[in-house]
Formats: C-alpha cells, sequence, structure tokens
C-alpha cells in the first residue's frame, strides 16, 4: 500500500472539503442545532415550566414513552424532569448519530462526485495509485473526519447536557456506559454507512449535490429510530445500540467491499470518454 | 535506442464508436512522437489506454515492457500526463497543488521543496506560489498543469495540447522545454493540433483520423507515401527567364520546368521557376548548370511539403 499518498489524498480531500462553505456550513449549522440548541431549549422549557408550577403539561408527555425498565433510574423525579432526562438521554441518542453519518456523507460526496465536477479527476487517475488504494485513500478522507465530528460532537453534547442536568435537575446525566457505546462504537460504524452509500451513489452521479442528496436518504434509519422510541415500541438500551452498531459494521464491510468491487478507473474513465 | 512504448493492434470502443482502431506502433527512448489529428481521432484515449487508465477492447500495448493493464500503477509511477484540460483543484494553491503530487508521485521528500521552488520558478509562478489556482489566467492554469506534469521528472511525458492557451513566449518556454527533455533522452508523446509545433518538434508523427492510422513517419517518410512530388524552386533574372528555363530541363533527372504560379517575381526582377524531378541532393548541380550559363541566380531551394501539406493530403486521400 502507498500510505504516503493514502494520507496526502485524505489530507486534501478533508481540508479542502471543510474550507468549502457548502461543506463547511452545514457540519457547523447541524451541530449547533443537534447537540447545543436542543438540549438547551428544552431545558429552558422544563426549568420555566417547573418554575411557574406547570404540573400538567404536554411536557409530562414525553413521560409516558419511557419504558418501565428506566423508571428505577428516574426515581425521585418530576415528570417534566424524568422526561428531560429521558429525552437528553435516550431520545435525542439517534440524532447524534446524525452528525457522523452526515459529515462522511458531506466529505465524501465533495471528494468522489466533486472531482468528477470540478474535472480534477483526470489528474488524480494518472497518478501511481491502485485503484484499492484510492478507494481507501476518499474513504478514509470522508471517515475519519466523520469519527472526529462524532467524538468531538460527543464530549461537546456531553458537557452540554450535564450543564442543563445539573441547573434544572441537579444532577450530572452523561457520560453513561451507552453514551459511550454510542459515540465509540455505534457513531463510527454510521460514519462508515454514510461514506460507503456516498461512494457508491457518487460514482454513478456527477455533481456534489447530486451525491449529497441521494447518500443523505441513510438518515432514514435513524429518523425511524426516533419515532419508534418516541411512539414507544422500543428503547435504545445497551443491548439494542451494541446489536445496532454490529449490524451497522456488517453493513459498512458489504458496501466497502461492493465498492472495492466496482470502484475501477477504467470504469470511471470510460464513462467520462 | 530501447523501444519504451509499442502498441500492436490497440483497440478501444465505446458502444458502436471505434475511438482507437488496431493502432500499431513503436516509440524509442528520447523521441519526441506526434499524435496528430482532430478532435474526436483517438489521441486522449490513446493516452489514456497506455496509462492503463482505459482497457483496451481489443490488442495490446507495452510501457517499458509493462502491460497498462496489469500494471498501470508501476507505467504511471514513470509516466507524466499533460491532460487536455488542466484538471487542477482550484480551491488549492499553486504550491499546495504541487507538494500534493509530490506526495502522490512518491518524489523523495529531501527533494520535495527544492523542487516545487525549481518548478515555479521554470513556469513563471515563484511570485503567485501562494495563490489559488482559481484566480489563475488561462495560460497560467496551463503552465502550472507542465509544473505538475513534471514534477516526478517522468521518463516518457504525454502532452496533450501543451501549447493551448499559452501567449507566444510561454509557447516558446514549452517547445524549448521539450527540446531540452529530448536533450536528456526523455520520451515525449504529443498529441496536437498545431502542425507547426509537430513540424518543428517531433521526429516522427502520427496521423489518426476516428482512431484509425492514416500515415506514420517523419514528414519526408510520409511525403514519399503519398508519393508527393520533389521539386525545387529557383528564382533567376526575370530577363532570362527562358534561358534559364532551357538551361534547366538539359539538367539529369529533371522532368519539368513552369514558372511557380503561386510566387511573385521579386522587386528585383525576379522570377520563380519550379524545377520538378528534383530535390535537396540536386541544388548544386541546378546551381553550376544555372551559372556556367552566365544566368543570374537569385535563389534556390528545396520545395519540400510541410507537415501541413502532408497532414492534409493525407486526410484527403
Amino acid at each position: 500500500m502507498n500510505w504516503r499518498a493514502i494520507f496526502a489524498i485524505v489530507r486534501k480531500d478533508v481540508m479542502v472539503a471543510l474550507r468549502s462553505k457548502a461543506v463547511a456550513m452545514p457540519l457547523i449549522i447541524v451541530p449547533l442545532i443537534l447537540l447545543v440548541g436542543l438540549p438547551i431549549a428544552l431545558g429552558t422549557v422544563v426549568a420555566l415550566a417547573e418554575r411557574i408550577g406547570m404540573t400538567s403539561t404536554d411536557l409530562q408527555n414525553l413521560n409516558s414513552a419511557i419504558p418501565p425498565a428506566l423508571h428505577s433510574s428516574l426515581a425521585g423525579l418530576t415528570d417534566a424532569k424524568a422526561g428531560l432526562v429521558f429525552a437528553l438521554v435516550y431520545l435525542f441518542a439517534p440524532m447524534f448519530l446524525i452528525m457522523p453519518l452526515m459529515v462522511s456523507s458531506v466529505v465524501a460526496a465533495d471528494s468522489f462526485a466533486g472531482e468528477k465536477e470540478r474535472k480534477t479527476l483526470e489528474a488524480l487517475v494518472y497518478t501511481p495509485t491502485t485503484d484499492r488504494e484510492l478507494l481507501l485513500a476518499k474513504m478514509l478522507g470522508g471517515w475519519i473526519p466523520g469519527v472526529m465530528v462524532g467524538v468531538f460532537g460527543f464530549f461537546i453534547y456531553t458537557m452540554v447536557v450535564d450543564i442543563v442536568a445539573w441547573l434544572v435537575v441537579g444532577r450530572l446525566i452523561l457520560p453513561n456506559g451507552f453514551w459511550l457505546l454510542l459515540a465509540l462504537w455505534v457513531g463510527p460504524a454510521a460514519a462508515g454507512l454514510g461514506l460507503g452509500v456516498t461512494v457508491l451513489v457518487s460514482s454513478r452521479v456527477n455533481t456534489f449535490q447530486e451525491a449529497y442528496q441521494m447518500g443523505s436518504l441513510v438518515v432514514l434509519p435513524i429518523i425511524f429510530l426516533m419515532i419508534g422510541q418516541i411512539a414507544g415500541f422500543f428503547y435504545l438500551s445497551t443491548l439494542f445500540v451494541f446489536a445496532a452498531g454490529l449490524v451497522l459494521w456488517v453493513i459498512d464491510a458489504i458496501l466497502f467491499f461492493a465498492g472495492a468491487a466496482t470502484f475501477k478507473r477504467s470504469e470511471l474513465m470510460a464513462r467520462l470518454s | 535506442m530501447p523501444t519504451v512504448i509499442s502498441t500492436r493492434q490497440l483497440t478501444r470502443r465505446f458502444g458502436e464508436n471505434v475511438a482507437v482502431d488496431a493502432l500499431t506502433l513503436e516509440i524509442e527512448q528520447g523521441e519526441v512522437f506526434g499524435f496528430l489529428g482532430h478532435n474526436g481521432a483517438g489521441k486522449t484515449t490513446t493516452v489514456r489506454l497506455l496509462n492503463g487508465v482505459l482497457r483496451p477492447s481489443a490488442g495490446a500495448a507495452r510501457v517499458f515492457g509493462l502491460d497498462p493493464v496489469t500494471d498501470g500503477a508501476k507505467i504511471r509511477a514513470r509516466t507524466g500526463v499533460l491532460t487536455e484540460t488542466p484538471a487542477l483543484d482550484d480551491r488549492l494553491t499553486a504550491r499546495m497543488t504541487l507538494l500534493y503530487f509530490a506526495d502522490m508521485f512518491g518524489v523523495p521528500r529531501a527533494q520535495v521543496r527544492p523542487r516545487v521552488d525549481e518548478l515555479l520558478a521554470l513556469f513563471d509562478l515563484g511570485d503567485r506560489a501562494d495563490e489559488k489556482v482559481g484566480g489563475f489566467s488561462k495560460g497560467m492554469r496551463q503552465r502550472m498543469a507542465l509544473a505538475r506534469t513534471l514534477l516526478h521528472d517522468p521518463e516518457i511525458v504525454f502532452l496533450d495540447e501543451p501549447t493551448s492557451g499559452l501567449d507566444p513566449a510561454a509557447t516558446r518556454e514549452v517547445h524549448q522545454l521539450i527540446e531540452r527533455l529530448r536533450d536528456r533522452r526523455h520520451t515525449v508523446f504529443l498529441a496536437t493540433h498545431n502542425l507547426n509545433e509537430a513540424e518543428r518538434l517531433c521526429d516522427r508523427v502520427v496521423v489518426l483520423a476516428k482512431g484509425k492510422v492514416l500515415g506514420m513517419g517523419t514528414t519526408r517518410e510520409l511525403a514519399a507515401q503519398l508519393e508527393y512530388g520533389h521539386r525545387v524552386i529557383v528564382e533567376v533574372d526575370g530577363l532570362a527567364a527562358a534561358q534559364a528555363e532551357q538551361v534547366l530541363r538539359a539538367v539529369p533527372h529533371v522532368t519539368q520546368v513552369e514558372a511557380a504560379r503561386d510566387r511573385n517575381g521579386s522587386e528585383a526582377g525576379g522570377v520563380f521557376l519550379l524545377v520538378h524531378g528534383t530535390s535537396r541532393e540536386h541544388v548544386p548541380e541546378l546551381v553550376a548548370a544555372l551559372t556556367q550559363s552566365g544566368v543570374n541566380l537569385y535563389r534556390i531551394e528545396p520545395d519540400e511539403p510541410s507537415l501541413e501539406d502532408v497532414y492534409f493530403a493525407l486526410e484527403h486521400e
């Protein structure tokens, strides 16, 4: 493996993607909303509700989704506070996965379809890299920032949630085993999923926007996870999260091998000829 | 000189369209080989096939004795390709672009900075080295792409329209660069529309049309293939034109003498005569015959066909 060339591609792809407004803006705005804005907003609403003595509000409806298995850990909290903790720890958890998935998708879409769109692909294919090295470099270039944003986001979210929880509930609630698993096991797998799908899509479309839009369909399972939890169909237990991570890693492996089987510069160039 | 590129019946089809049709050629080390033809003649596809970037539909190629289909990466490590469009990432600076490709081509780490600085200076980009390529003019982008092509000092340089968009001074620089590459025994594969450029620089050319080879060799060899007549043009004193015609007809090999209709007589009263059946080697004989007979001879030159003449003649065949 030509690791020098591989890391050159990774460095360059990450650097230029982050310098692009089309790429950088969603990467700043979405985490700010999900990891900072939402916990603060929900904490503020709960704190205000408690202060003015609202005891029977829609906030209490959050409680209806709390599975019985969690009731003991939330004992002693008012309905609103229990709902807040449940929302911050469990309901928002799938949203956290959006970030590694989105970052890897955006960077991969920029580096694969973007190369075609900017007409820089031809210079790249004439370098002495093999098809496999090129694919690995492009995949790492999307996966590494996805994982980094996921881990960094986890620290930010933990800090924000603990500040909110300390002020409103009077206790620190993160990190816990569930969230560590989510950030370090499922997050990287989600980044791999966004990446794998985008890479497969990118070889068939010609612009960054097309690749990004089609690749973003992988967010749908995460939406289903959120709806399922709110509807009370299931909750993200530690075992559930571990199993979900395992499934994602298997899908990632399938996507990688599918990508490796189809990613051939001769095929790419034939489409451009 | 060893053969560095050879193809045998090399063919590439895209659906019904045959981009390269049974191309057979050999190129020696140190040769400047011209690839001539209109758009769609198969020039770019051939470059892609030789670098293992496209697979052939039929036939085979060898570059440095390696098969581009299986050893593409090894071949590309020793070749440099200037693509038809510069293929530069507008978001990188000139220096960052070259540093990136230096890593890609495995330029020894200790040599990277000096080599990048050398090429930036060579292509007159030194004072814009830290500006983004997106702000460069067409000519600067072309010079930038040339610098990238030569970064790893490739043994074979594939140049697709290297002077496209360059001003006359930069064009001359590129021509001198190609000559220097030849002097250093590098092989240059020059795909161009510019027939004057090809005639000036190329040792041999191949003329392609719709993927087929119309002719291959030096301009002289191609002219010979076409049975392009050998002629010499003489300018003599207008008052002695009739005598000159008579003298020239008497010289061995001369088949016909006629007034050169496309050449106006000089202001000094000279007329031009076209002497058929003769060529460069007969010039001393013609000079001797004319001077011995007392005809004032002002000018004499072989009327050899230009590459442009040969190119269009091949196309019309």
